[in-house]
């Protein structure tokens, strides 16, 4: 091999990168643990074993080698990032189907690792609200607000079996974009609506405390300059905006820019989902359109859509736009059409 | 203070500076035999100008500078040549290529040499005395320096920059030269300054070398030479980038830095071009920087046609489990193939590979598009985008993402997590729309020949007819045939001077088909060569890409 | 209804003229298809496709005359280009025909009689030389096509491959170990 160059930076690797993401999730992870008892582990458990099986299946069917491909990463957080959109102590067969459509079908049918334009957790998450509605509104109540936590025992229990000592209605809530949206429809005021337990300080009990350590592994992510400012603040910038103008205009009907800041998926898809850089932007202009778009759009589909929050389908709509916004937004290359100084 | 601007991108490779620093230039005990390339520089190589059996002396020129872009080659020692013929020369395809090979007489006796009055010297006749002198660019580029050193009609170059930066991991010969030699670089400076008229002389070193800046400093006092210390980011030494950095001009695309008025030239350039002039003395030797995994690492004044095993014998020799040889710098050199292969004018660097200090590259994994590549490329490309093209042969697109302002550099693979090897892709994306455009001109050459051919075939039959139903006519009616049919006369006069045209036209178009290679196509493949080494190197030989 | 009917079929009418009148007057004179064709033809003019050369041979699969597979000098990357342009799948080169790598033509001058029949040969005048004396071959405008080997009455050209040099070497595709293990 005569190539240049005959060194690389040490240590480097796809695999360094994944575990880099994995470890800014922990604090979010910790968080949803605390807030909302220990069912979390499982169901990370539960899709990693799922998102490796389901992996080496592809990689044999394709005739991949499986060691360099299992083992760089890539997997795991798209297993870890559907697990914390999911509902917990869903069925085991609900976190399966997620992971199929996430691995397989987004991930492999695409070309596997790199390939994909779509983002595999957001489809997996995407299909099962479409499929099983009902199941994907059950999320674990707060802790501070729920009349019974499962135990970790229990939350086996709970996903594998189905059953457990409680009925679901114990330990089971609607998130408060689930309230808001019922309610609303009910014709009550955002105000009044907002000033139940559920919603916290600024954007539901529990939630908000899990949003917070996701923008501290977010912070983290940068500081590993694993990602740059502009998706997360396109993106967070877009919603607070947008969000900001539509409670300007109609205050009854519209929450205020933080609770759509810190509530749903926003903070997790601003660092961690809409950052995924294979099916994001990939151009410092672009990146500032495609989050703006998701930032938009996530308010739109919260505020007048079907669905209580928006993220995942706002960001699959992101991911399909780039190929068209990358190749718009490319940028000047040195010594291209740069006014010329000192002449 | 100057205000010092930053390239985008970059990288911070390991140094290993130290450990060729420890020790002054050390010079190369004379040697039995060497082996001279007559290709050294970018353009046409040297036309042999010696047979075996020639005695020569030192400094002799056996190589005539062939075409415009050439320079000199000369005999490094007296003796007698023993070949010229095909020898391994230091190049990635590892190809033999033409050397003047000589056995020396162990006398070093030296052709008569005359120091160059520059200053009352006709600045054109002084030029084409340094290409006779073999002068190219030392940094790696190798760019002959006459045409350089030419402001050109209308061209005012206010700044001339020496550029020291060495941003290249483990070569630390322009280091050593600047510590030791300061004043005489500058001295060469102040001749390429008269010559081509520029009023700022810069000096740019990357931080990362204080004696060097100490030693220039101290040496550039009362000259008018300001010593600019520069952050060591790889590549700080490229031409454009150097250039950026000192001045905040950016080279336009395809174009030169005396587009925006700056030269830059390496300082062993500029120390070679005092000795020429200084010394009368013709460029046949150069510091070479022996390290890695080698006994003594060190620099070594090297007669170019020194074979490099000779070299590293001299460095001690390669310690145990060596894994080969690279010829430049980690970022930007290419494996050695065969020792035999000799130092030349572009060779600054040997690097002893060891398992350790070079693993071997991690398997390449698929690109996950994370632009780190981007934020490290120097050029502002989107290294990624022209990767999927150069890998899926759309040779088209990468062109529309600037493929060609690719400066090789490497930064890109380098921090790429999927070890994906980059460069290699555009080189070879490079290589092949070179080629094609090649094969394209030659297509077209025979097309256009070819219906030549068959144009010339019909003209010559309807002369030889023509001919025939002349004689015929003027035997049966003794020549009053134009008187006859005046409507018939006009009507092959017309025809004549339309045949006469189209030639004319046709030969117009036709290529010369005297030369044996058409200067342009030449003039073409040079200016690429000067883009690739370009680069990581101090001496700017974009230079090459000159307007054709 | 009606009206609407009559005015839809009155715009299709006039439309339809226009549209006609346009490509009369605007018709392209010589076949641009054939032009495309000749481009990708490697113009070695050497006849083995069966055709006096490439434009004849351009020509023919313009028409539907002959096969895209012919041309030997022009390779199985030649007979891919040609199908893209046409939109067709491509194939292998025809039966009995094989692509060399590419060569010129060397007169041996000391046995060279100067009889002129190579000149006549050369389709594209790369040969130099006048009648009784010694000719030679202009390396850079020979086009390998092999033609001139024949009508040599003392056999003095051959064929030499063009080796590759450190002029016209190029960088390899990268050779990737990674790759599917089946
Ligand atoms: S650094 Fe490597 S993996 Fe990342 S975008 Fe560039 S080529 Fe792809
Ligand atoms: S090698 Fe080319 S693409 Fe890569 S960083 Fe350097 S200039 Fe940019
Ligand atoms: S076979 Fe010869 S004559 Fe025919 S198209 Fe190919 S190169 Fe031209």
């Amino acid at each position: 091999m005569t190539g240049s160059p005959h060194t690389v930076l040490a240590g480097n690797s796809v695999r360094l990168v994944m575990l880099k993401v994995l470890v800014a999730l922990i604090p979010g992870i910790v968080a949803h643990a605390w807030f909302f008892g220990p069912g979390i582990w499982v169901s990370l458990l539960l899709c990693t074993l799922l998102g490796v099986a389901f992996e080496a299946l592809a990689l044999l069917m394709r005739g991949y080698p499986l060691k360099p491909f299992l083992s760089d990463g890539s997997t795991v957080v798209t297993a870890w990032l559907l697990a914390l959109s999911m509902p917990t102590l869903a069925p085991w067969w609900l976190y399966a189907v997620g992971m199929l459509f996430a691995i397989l079908v987004a991930k492999h049918l695409y070309g596997g690792l790199g390939q994909n334009l779509f983002n595999p957790a957001m489809i997996g998450f995407a299909v099962l609200l479409v499929s099983f509605p009902v199941y994907m509104t059950q999320w674990p109540a707060p802790v501070e607000l729920a009349s019974h936590t499962p135990d970790l025992i229990e939350s086996f229990d709970l996903v594998f079996a189905g059953q457990g000592a409680v009925s679901p209605d114990a330990y089971t809530t609607a998130t408060p974009l689930d309230l808001l949206r019922t309610q609303r429809l009910a014709g009550d005021e955002v105000g009044g609506i907002m000033a139940q337990p559920a919603f916290g300080v600024v954007g539901g009990t529990g939630h908000e405390m899990v949003v917070l350590m996701y923008l501290l592994g977010g912070l983290l992510l940068l500081n590993y300059r694993l990602i740059t400012w502009h998706i997360p603040v396109a993106f967070l910038g877009t919603i607070a905006v947008t969000a900001g103008v539509l409670q300007f205009l109609d205050p009854t009907n519209h929450p205020d820019p933080l609770f759509h800041l810190t509530s749903g998926g926003a903070m997790l898809a601003a660092f961690f989902i809409l950052t995924d850089p294979v099916s994001a932007s990939a151009t410092p202009r672009g990146k500032l359109i495609y989050a703006g778009l998701a930032g938009f759009l996530v308010v739109m589909i919260r505020n007048y859509g079907g669905y209580p929050d928006g993220v995942a389908f706002t960001v699959l709509i992101a991911n399909m736009a780039v190929p068209f916004i990358d190749a718009y937004t490319q940028p000047r290359v040195f010594g291209h059409g740069r006014k010329e100084k000192g002449k | 203070m100057r205000k010092l601007h930053a390239f985008n991108g970059g990288v911070h490779p390991e140094g290993h500076k130290g450990e060729s620093t420890g020790r002054p230039i050390e010079t190369m005990p004379l040697l039995p035999r060497y082996v001279v390339p007559l290709r050294q520089h970018i353009g046409e190589p040297a036309r042999p100008v010696v047979k075996p059996g020639d005695r020569v002396l030192r400094g002799q020129l056996i190589g005539q500078p062939e075409g415009y872009v050439s320079v000199g080659v000369h005999a490094p020692t007296s003796g007698r040549v023993l070949a010229v013929e095909p020898r391994p020369v230091p190049h990635p395809s590892g190809l033999a290529d033409l050397c003047v090979v000589i056995d020396s007489d162990g006398e070093d006796r030296t052709v008569e040499t005359a120091p160059l009055d520059w200053r009352a010297m006709d600045p054109s006749a002084l030029r084409n005395r340094l290409r006779e002198m073999g002068l190219a660019g030392l940094g790696g580029a190798v760019f002959p320096s006459f045409i350089k050193l030419n402001p050109g009609a209308r061209r005012h170059i206010p700044i001339l920059i020496l550029n020291g930066a060495e941003c290249e991991p483990w070569i630390t010969c322009d280091d050593l030269l600047m510590r030791e030699r300061a004043a005489d670089i500058l001295a060469g400076a102040e001749i390429m300054r008269h010559m081509l008229g520029t009023e700022e002389v810069l000096v740019g070193i990357e931080d990362n070398k204080p004696e060097a800046i100490a030693a220039m400093t101290a040496a550039a006092g009362g000259r008018g030479v300001e010593v600019v210390a520069i952050a060591s980011l790889y590549p700080g030494g490229g031409g454009k980038q150097i250039t950026y950095t000192l001045t905040g001009r950016v080279v336009p695309a395809g174009g030169l830095s005396t587009d925006v008025g700056v030269q830059v030239f390496n300082v062993g350039t500029a120390y070679a071009l005092l000795r020429a002039i200084r010394d009368g003395e013709p460029l046949v030797s150069r510091i070479v920087t022996v390290t890695g995994h080698v006994v003594r690492p060190g620099n070594f004044e090297t007669r170019l046609g020194t074979p490099v095993a000779d070299l590293l014998r001299a460095a001690g020799g390669e310690l145990p489990d060596a894994t080969g040889q690279i010829i430049g710098g980690p970022m930007m050199g290419f494996g050695l193939m065969d020792e035999a292969a000799p130092i030349t004018k572009s060779v600054n660097c040997v690097i002893v590979k060891n398992a350790a200090l070079f693993p071997a590259a991690p398997a390449p994994m698929p690109c996950i598009r994370c632009g780190a590549c981007a934020r490290a490329c120097p050029a502002e490309l989107q290294p990624f985008e022209l990767y999927w093209y150069a890998r899926t042969r759309d040779f088209g697109k990468t062109q529309t993402y600037h493929l060609f302002d690719c400066i090789e550099c490497g930064c890109c693979s380098y921090v790429c997590p999927s070890h994906i090897p980059l460069v290699e892709y555009y080189r070879f994306a490079k290589s092949e729309i070179w080629s094609r455009e090649h094969e394209k001109q030659a297509a077209d050459q025979a097309r256009e020949r070819h219906e030549f051919r068959a144009f010339r075939l019909e003209r010559e039959k309807q002369e030889k007819a023509e001919k025939l139903a002349k004689k015929a006519s003027e035997r049966l009616e003794g020549g009053a045939v134009a008187a006859e049919d005046p409507e018939a006369a006009r009507k092959k006069a017309l025809l004549q001077a339309a045949i006469a045209k189209a030639q004319k036209a046709k030969e117009a178009v036709r290529p010369k088909n005297v030369d044996n290679l058409p200067p342009d196509k030449q003039r073409e493949i040079d200016a690429i060569e000067a883009r690739r080494a370009q680069a990581g190197q101090a001496e700017q030989a974009a230079e090459t890409e000159a307007k054709r | 209804m009606l009206s609407a009917i009559l005015v839809m079929a009155g715009i299709a009418l006039v439309l339809g003229g226009v549209l006609g009148w346009a490509a009369i007057r605007f018709r392209v004179q010589e076949d641009p298809l054939v032009e495309k064709i000749d481009a990708i033809l490697p113009q070695t003019q050497c006849g083995q496709c069966g055709y006096p050369g490439c434009k004849p041979y351009a020509e023919a699969i313009s028409k539907g005359d002959a096969d895209i597979n012919r041309c030997p000098p022009g390779g199985e990357e030649g007979v891919k280009r040609l199908a893209e342009l046409l939109g067709v799948e491509p194939k292998p080169l025809g039966e009995g025909l094989e692509h060399k790598p590419k060569s010129v033509a060397v007169i041996d001058e000391a046995l060279c009689i100067g009889c002129t029949l190579c000149i006549q040969a050369c389709p594209v005048d790369a040969i130099v030389g006048a009648a009784k004396q010694m000719h030679t071959v202009v390396a850079d405008e020979c086009t390998g096509c092999e033609l001139c080997i024949q009508p040599c009455p003392v056999d003095c050209i051959r064929m030499e491959v063009i080796h590759e040099d450190i002029a016209n070497w190029k960088w390899r595709y990268p050779v990737i170990p990674l790759k599917k293990v089946a």
